[in-house]
């Protein structure tokens, strides 16, 4: 039975809890949203809840319940969702939650393994029941409200305090230009030291006693953050720069600080999810930055030669890659994925071929020939072939439009700033110039190591990460590619993709698993770093509708009422070309991946290829790696536009090189 | 009358416990109800076999023919099983871990004959609790008890009335 929403939930402000606890009367009323697929459980749910006296709202959907907290952002003090749901993957729509309205999330299963329970933790939610559920367990969680309440009060004290601190920095020295400078030291740190302490107290004053409405974190501002955070560094990204980059009106740095050291967070759990990718399909997030330098850069790429060839829609591929860029360079623009849409866009007819590519798949030659770029199957001098293809559909890219190009540079951007890790550095180093073609061209060289999916990834600059050994760093965008693929390799079987570094590509690859499509989908609909940093690039509105549907496409994979393009691309990626791709056509998760990887794996680019690189498996995983920002971008994006679109998005537009791959 | 409904429900529900059929989640699901929900263990217990019947219909289609997807058949068995520990139901549970198990083994035989012991423990249940719901105190049933008793409250005041007034 499909429950909605109860008439339960009211819109209510933050100030109706301290209301309800200054009246003693809390928790009663406790605004709790529980999401779980099973009716009786939800029922149950909701009666052992109406008997603590919460207000309850029910939802046998992950995407009503997400879309009624997002009508409604303060309506909710509190989620409880089940792990295992159709739709959407408990721990994605946990990830959104946390991204978006930063509310405790409460997850339940009957799972009690261990590694579940880890999942649970590393996507920061705050409690873990096993089903089946007692009312005792049910009675204390408002302590999670008050918990969570209580910290951002404490990180916006501690942010205020930061703020300051560059706020009198700066003010400070031209005040004591007259000083000697032995004195100018002297006083200068002293009175700075002051001025902050006032200004401290001030700030704390007014934020405390102000009831500040809550900020909403919509795409657009998250992509103006990610794009700030990009341009100052990681490291360097201090909330009062960021703040003057984004030039918003009405935003305060309070409310910046504490969203950057949720993205931090963040960043940190992709990196150390990516770790723990074994089975994890929102595992998406491995490195932070691996994952965006990879996903980045493969993604964007990917989906430039996947659209090219008609398998992805080109909005998918411009998702892709905002996904992946926003993942795998978690200091590099997102320009890519904005490339990418446009190339998505451009490329959707190749990407219709991609099915059919996918067939014949054992026959590299056709496929690749069906596949603008995307070698199906990876020989020598197909390989070769590819770089030259890919090489071709960067330019093809270029010539799309001037977008891409920036997307290029941006993904070159990201690639570079991607050096710190090896793999991944490498994508884009060569592409500082911005020029998409660059950086995609130099992809040859990486295909050496990992056959054609190097290619791509050298595109990205992230060739070495796919196989470790085989990717050469030297093509910045096959780094991005082998870096997914990498990452999807270490997951598990399912998606030889990559296991390299970047978490994303191992979320990616993992939807690729058929039986994980649903799940894989979702997570990378969870994948909030993508989404920021496809949203950064999104400049147009045209990209931002690619990217939703993109995103949307994934989550409609789940419902395996993806049209092939999105089954196109991410899963062919990952596994088996083959048998995987026969069962894209359900979900872009398909492992096509799979020949790919492991081909990366093998390091033996040119064997590899040859035996497995089917080009829907390449597509695919570049897909895939897109697919885990996608959804998260299109998870965004949604909010703003219709779902119908995400089917189409998911093309390869943005997958440049597959054109050149030779057949 | 009432009483000896009381006593006969609290009978069924030990044996129920007792032989394992159920187990301290249903008791946990009777605590929840009150005078607003009076029949909630009946009407969860009512949707859970129709909500669960399509479980049943899936998994007995994918045991038909094969190729076999365990996996599959193993996540179908997952979401029935975890219905089923909602509502207390332990046989039934045990008898869908043991499935799990043949799932885990890619025993397709083992998969078969556990889902057999699945359907029996299933339909056992329902028969068991469809008669406990009948003699256990529920709105439908205290409303009849309690009409029933007002009118003979009535009716006693009445005569008692009667009687005084001299007719009797």
């Amino acid at each position: 039975m499909n429950l909605v929403a109860s008439s339960s939930v009211s819109w209510k402000s933050n100030s109706n809890n301290s209301d309800r606890v200054e009246k003693n009367e809390f928790p009663a009323g406790l605004r709790v949203l529980v999401v779980d697929d099973d009716p009786t459980c939800l029922r149950i749910l909701e009666k052992m809840l109406r008997n603590c006296h919460y207000e309850v709202t029910k939802s046998n959907r992950a995407e009503i319940a997400l879309s009624m907290l997002r009508e409604n952002r303060n309506g909710f003090d509190i989620v409880i969702s089940d792990v295992h749901m159709p739709d959407m993957d408990g721990f994605k729509l946990l990830e959104h939650v946390g991204l978006e309205m930063d509310l405790p999330v409460i997850m339940m299963s009957a799972d009690d393994s261990k590694d579940v329970v880890m999942k649970g933790v590393t996507h920061g939610a705050c409690d873990y029941l096993i089903k089946p559920v007692r009312i005792e367990a049910l009675k204390n969680i408002w302590q999670h409200v008050i918990r969570k309440k209580k910290h951002e009060w404490k990180d916006k004290d501690f942010e205020q305090s930061t703020i300051v601190e560059d706020g009198d920095q700066h003010q400070k020295p031209p005040e004591d230009v007259d000083y000697s400078s032995s004195a100018n030291e002297g006083n200068w740190k002293s009175s700075k030291r002051r001025k902050e302490e006032e200004d401290e107290t001030e700030e704390r004053d007014d934020t405390s006693t102000l009831k500040k409405p809550r900020v909403v974190w919509s795409v657009e501002l998250h992509q103006q953050f990610v794009q700030a955070v990009n341009q100052l560094g990681i490291d360097k990204a201090v909330p009062k720069k960021i703040l003057e980059l984004m030039n918003v009106p009405g935003l305060t740095r309070e409310n910046v600080a504490s969203h950057l050291q949720k993205y931090r967070l963040y960043l940190r759990r992709l990196s150390g999810v990516s770790q723990h990718q074994n089975g994890l399909n929102d595992s998406f997030m491995g490195h932070p930055e691996a994952a965006y330098g990879t996903m980045t850069s493969f993604s964007g790429l990917e989906l430039q030669a996947l659209a090219a060839t008609g398998q992805l829609p080109a909005q998918s591929l411009a998702t892709f890659q905002a996904a992946a860029l926003g993942r795998s360079a978690t200091k590099s623009a997102i320009s890519m994925p904005l490339v990418d849409q446009r190339n998505l866009f451009s490329f959707e007819n190749p990407k219709l071929r991609y099915p059919e590519g996918q067939q014949q798949l054992n026959n590299s030659n056709k496929q690749i020939n069906l596949l603008h770029g995307i070698p199906t199957t990876m020989e020598p001098k197909q390989l070769a072939d590819l770089h030259q293809s890919s090489q071709s559909f960067v330019a093809m890219n270029m010539q799309g439009n001037a977008r891409m190009q920036q997307n290029n540079a941006l993904l070159m951007h990201m690639s570079q700033q991607q050096q710190k890790q090896p793999s991944r550095g490498q994508m884009l180093n060569e592409s500082s110039n911005g020029q998409v073609s660059q950086p995609p061209l130099s992809m040859p060289q990486p295909l050496s190591s990992n056959g054609i999916p190097a290619a791509i990834l050298s595109r990205n600059g992230i060739v070495d990460n796919v196989r470790g050994p085989v990717y050469n760093p030297v093509s910045p965008a096959s780094s991005m590619v082998d870096f997914s693929l990498n990452q999807t390799t270490e997951l598990q079987n399912s998606f030889p993709l990559v296991s390299s570094n970047s978490g994303m590509s191992t979320l990616t690859s993992k939807r690729l698993l058929p039986e994980e499509v649903n799940s894989d989908i979702k997570g990378s609909r969870g994948f909030p770093v993508g989404y920021d940093i496809f949203e950064e690039l999104h400049q147009q509105k045209s990209q931002d509708w690619g990217i939703q549907n993109v995103g949307s496409a994934f989550g409609a994979s789940d419902h395996s009422g993806i049209p092939g393009t999105l089954d196109v691309s991410p899963s062919m990626l990952v596994q088996q070309g083959i048998s995987s791709m026969k069962k894209n056509g359900q979900n872009g998760n398909s492992p096509m991946g799979g020949p790919q990887l492991n081909l990366f794996s093998g390091g033996n680019l040119l064997t590899v290829k040859a035996e497995q690189l089917p080009d829907t498996s390449y597509q695919s995983n570049l897909f895939l790696e897109q697919f885990g920002q996608d959804d998260l971008m299109s998870a965004i994006l949604k909010q703003q536009e219709s779902v119908g679109e995400v089917e189409t998005e998911f093309g390869f537009d943005g997958y440049p090189p597959l054109d050149n791959l030779p057949v | 009358m009432e009483s000896q409904k009381k006593r006969q429900a609290a009978y069924m529900k030990k044996n129920l416990l007792d032989q394992g059929y159920l187990d301290e989640q249903f008791a946990h699901l009777e605590e929840l109800q009150d005078d607003a929900n009076p029949n909630f263990v009946e009407e969860v217990v009512k949707s859970f076999y129709t909500d669960s019947a399509r479980f049943i219909r899936n998994i007995e289609v994918a045991l038909e023919n094969g190729p076999y997807d365990f996996t599959k058949l193993d996540n179908m068995m997952y979401q029935f099983k975890g219905s089923s520990s909602s509502i207390g139901a332990r046989r039934v549970k045990r008898q869908c871990s043991m499935f799990q198990e043949c799932c885990y083994a890619k025993n397709i035989e083992g998969c078969r004959n556990t889902f057999q012991g699945v359907k029996q423990e299933y339909a056992t249940l329902k028969t068991k609790l469809e008669t406990y719901f009948q003699v256990s105190p529920s709105l439908n049933n205290s409303n009849k008890h309690l009409y029933a008793t007002t009118l003979f409250v009535c009716l006693n005041i009445f005569s008692k009335k009667l009687f005084q007034a001299k007719l009797l």
